[in-house]
């Protein structure tokens, strides 16, 4: 056991959990490396800061037709619309920036749009309206039409040229002639050009290097307004949402099931078994009444059995009385004896009842397998709209949390319901366990 | 004891109030109502004035406890009235609650597995007409596991003779089943009781209310 204490268990095992980002190196770290221009960062980040002008240009051209044509026919009202869908500008703009970001940042990066409930033009422009994601689009698009893309394009170039101007001046000024830097700076002397060679030279490539900052930079705004985290974390809502739903269908299933054995198979069952009982009544001694008292025995076997099997399937007593009821029922059963303290004063919301009884009968067949104990306790009580549980048991501990035991399924079962489960079991014991389950 | 009792029967599933009026009828009882849900059991009550009324935990609009539920409501307003609930399932809960409602006397708590044992069923239900406590062989089981209480002072014969009891059954019946004498039981009755520290009494069910209000303690 690598563990003796197990605090906090949410997540079944570590291999479940959700990982961070593939090996890739980002350039930031890149940059702090001996070769890093000899690295494909530096151009990465140049071709970034570059293809900038493309949707930026294109970008800027469309803001500036549509204003001047739906600002003209704003009077006839026709120009509206046209200025309305400058809203949903950010959109396409979000995506080509989203693709261009994969030149500089590894990360995967994903469409922060939902898609609409149903098909239709109506219910996509709704769905994008109420959607964060599109308004941080378009913020973006604005900063990026008008601000970014030349500033991007200037430094690309910059970056390239100047150097470039300074390392190759010696040949012009070998011809006789001179190189202009600057409107009334020019490197006209060998000595001059001498000196310009070795500075050509640092500033490309101090110029990599600020090349690659500034896209860094940039492409850091970009994944922060292009992807919504806000979004991810509805749709992590909405998964968890679908998940207690499912968990919530298949609990009225079981109950479902339960009724119909209940109101079928079993009545018939009980039905029989009254049926033969009254018939060895009336049969005299002989062969045919040993058959039908054979057969009565078989009859009242398979009640027993479909009883325990209904009860397995789902308990009425958790429904008609509550949480404390049936635990007192499951600890009746328990071959370990279970002392209970129960303080609730109300009862439960159904689902929250359901998932404290699993785990209750859960712990229970846990402490009757492994826990060699000789005794257990159950504690639940309700402070502040929170569920606790606690249950504990005097036996010999040592119970794995990562070896796809029991309690992984029990910390599945309790997450569903946003509660958590924690579990300490030393080798040598005792074995306790908490349980809390938001009851709102 | 061969006297014909008036029978209300509380029983929403069709095959089941069939049957066990048919058995009713063959050891000479009368069925003067049937109920479907526990409306009617309250309604047929005050109309029939029964010796007796059966009826089933389960029923509906709810099929929850409702029938449960009305024969406590119904010892509440008449203690004299004998119950005797049949369960799905063993819940001591729900017994604890039955025995709990009027003086405990003439109210029984059966698996309904047990009509059955026609016999025994039918035996059960005149003991508990008779205003006798009966309770399942098996709540009395599980009441007994795991108790480290007093009754671990008892001897395995006397955990017999008390769930023998418990069920409200005489001693002679006590000693039928367990095949000794009379005497010996009545012995081990006050044994047990001594044990428990509850005082002897000749009184069958008053034995079993106390070692059970005992047991639920």
């Amino acid at each position: 056991m690598a563990s003796p204490t197990v605090a906090g268990l949410v997540w079944p095992n570590a291999d479940a959990r959700p990982r961070l980002y593939p090996v890739h190196v980002d350039p930031i770290t890149a940059m702090g490396r001996r070769p890093f221009l000899a690295s494909a960062w530096p151009w990465r980040a140049w071709a970034y800061l570059a293809t900038a002008s493309l949707p930026g240009a294109l970008g800027l051209s469309v803001l500036a037709a549509d204003l001047a044509v739906g600002g003209g026919l704003a009077k006839a009202l026709i120009g509206l619309p046209l200025l309305g869908a400058l809203a949903l500008a950010g959109i396409p703009m979000g995506r080509v920036e989203r693709w261009r970001l994969r030149l500089i940042d590894p990360a995967p990066i994903a469409d922060p749009h939902r898609s609409p409930a149903r098909p239709g033009v109506r219910c996509w422009l709704a769905t994008r309206g109420r959607e964060a994601a599109t308004w941080r689009e378009l913020g973006y698009a604005a900063v990026f039409v008008t601000l970014l893309w030349p500033l991007d394009l200037a430094v690309a170039i910059a970056a390239v040229v100047l150097p470039l101007a300074l390392i190759t001046s010696p040949l012009p000024v070998a011809l006789g002639a001179h190189r202009g830097l600057w409107p009334g700076v020019a490197i006209s002397t060998p000595l001059q050009a001498a000196a310009a060679v070795p500075a050509g030279l640092v500033l490309l490539a101090g110029g990599g290097y600020l090349v690659t900052a500034l896209a860094v930079a940039q492409g850091r705004l970009a994944r922060r307004l292009l992807t919504a985290p806000a979004n991810l974390d509805g749709q992590l809502a909405e998964v968890t949402r679908s998940r207690a739903r499912l968990v919530s269908a298949f609990e009225a299933e079981r109950r479902r099931i339960e009724r119909d054995l209940h109101d079928g198979a079993q009545q018939r069952l009980v039905a029989l078994s009254m049926s033969l009982g009254l018939a060895r009544l009336d049969l005299p001694d002989g062969p045919a009444a040993d058959q039908v008292a054979h057969a009565h025995e078989q009859a009242k076997l398979a009640l027993t059995e479909l009883r325990e099997l209904i009860y397995g399937i789902y308990p009425q007593v958790l429904t008609d009385r509550g949480l404390a009821a049936a635990a007192e029922e499951a600890a009746d059963r328990s071959p370990v004896p279970v002392e209970l303290e129960f303080r609730l004063d109300r009862r439960l919301p159904q689902a929250i009842e359901a998932t404290a009884y699993f785990v209750i009968c859960e712990a229970l067949a846990n402490i009757a397998k492994h826990s060699e104990a000789a005794g257990a306790w159950i504690r639940a009580e309700l402070t502040g709209g929170l569920l606790v549980l606690e249950i504990g048991d005097d036996g010999v501990g040592g119970a794995d949390v990562s070896r796809g035991s029991g309690l992984s399924g029990l910390a599945d079962r309790v997450a569903v319901v946003g509660g958590t489960v924690a579990v300490s079991s030393p080798p040598g014991g005792p074995t306790s366990m908490r349980a809390e389950l938001p009851c709102q | 004891m061969p006297m014909s009792l008036r029978v209300v029967l509380a029983e929403d599933g069709a095959l089941m109030r069939v049957g066990l009026t048919a058995l009713l009828t063959r050891f000479g009882h009368q069925v003067v109502a049937e109920a479907t849900d526990a409306a009617q059991l309250v309604q047929a009550v005050a109309a029939h004035r029964p010796d007796i009324v059966v009826t089933d935990v389960r029923m509906p609009p709810g099929f929850s406890d409702e029938g449960l539920r009305a024969a406590v409501a119904l010892r509440k307003t008449q203690p004299g009235l004998a119950v005797l609930v049949l369960s799905q399932y063993i819940e001591k809960t729900y017994a604890g609650e039955l025995l709990d409602s009027g003086d405990g006397t003439g109210v029984g708590y059966l698996l309904k597995d047990r009509v059955g044992d026609v016999a025994e069923f039918i035996d059960a239900l005149q003991r508990v007409a008779a205003g006798g406590t009966v309770v399942d062989p098996e709540v009395v089981r599980q009441l007994l596991r795991h108790r480290r209480d007093p009754l671990e002072r008892l001897s395995a014969r006397e955990r017999e003779v008390l769930a023998l009891m418990a069920e409200g059954r005489s001693n002679a019946a006590v000693a039928r089943a367990l095949v000794v004498s009379e005497a010996a039981v009545g012995k081990h009755i006050g044994h047990i009781l001594t044990k428990l520290d509850l005082p002897p009494d000749d009184d069958d069910h008053r034995r079993v209310l106390a070692v059970l209000s005992f047991l639920r303690a």
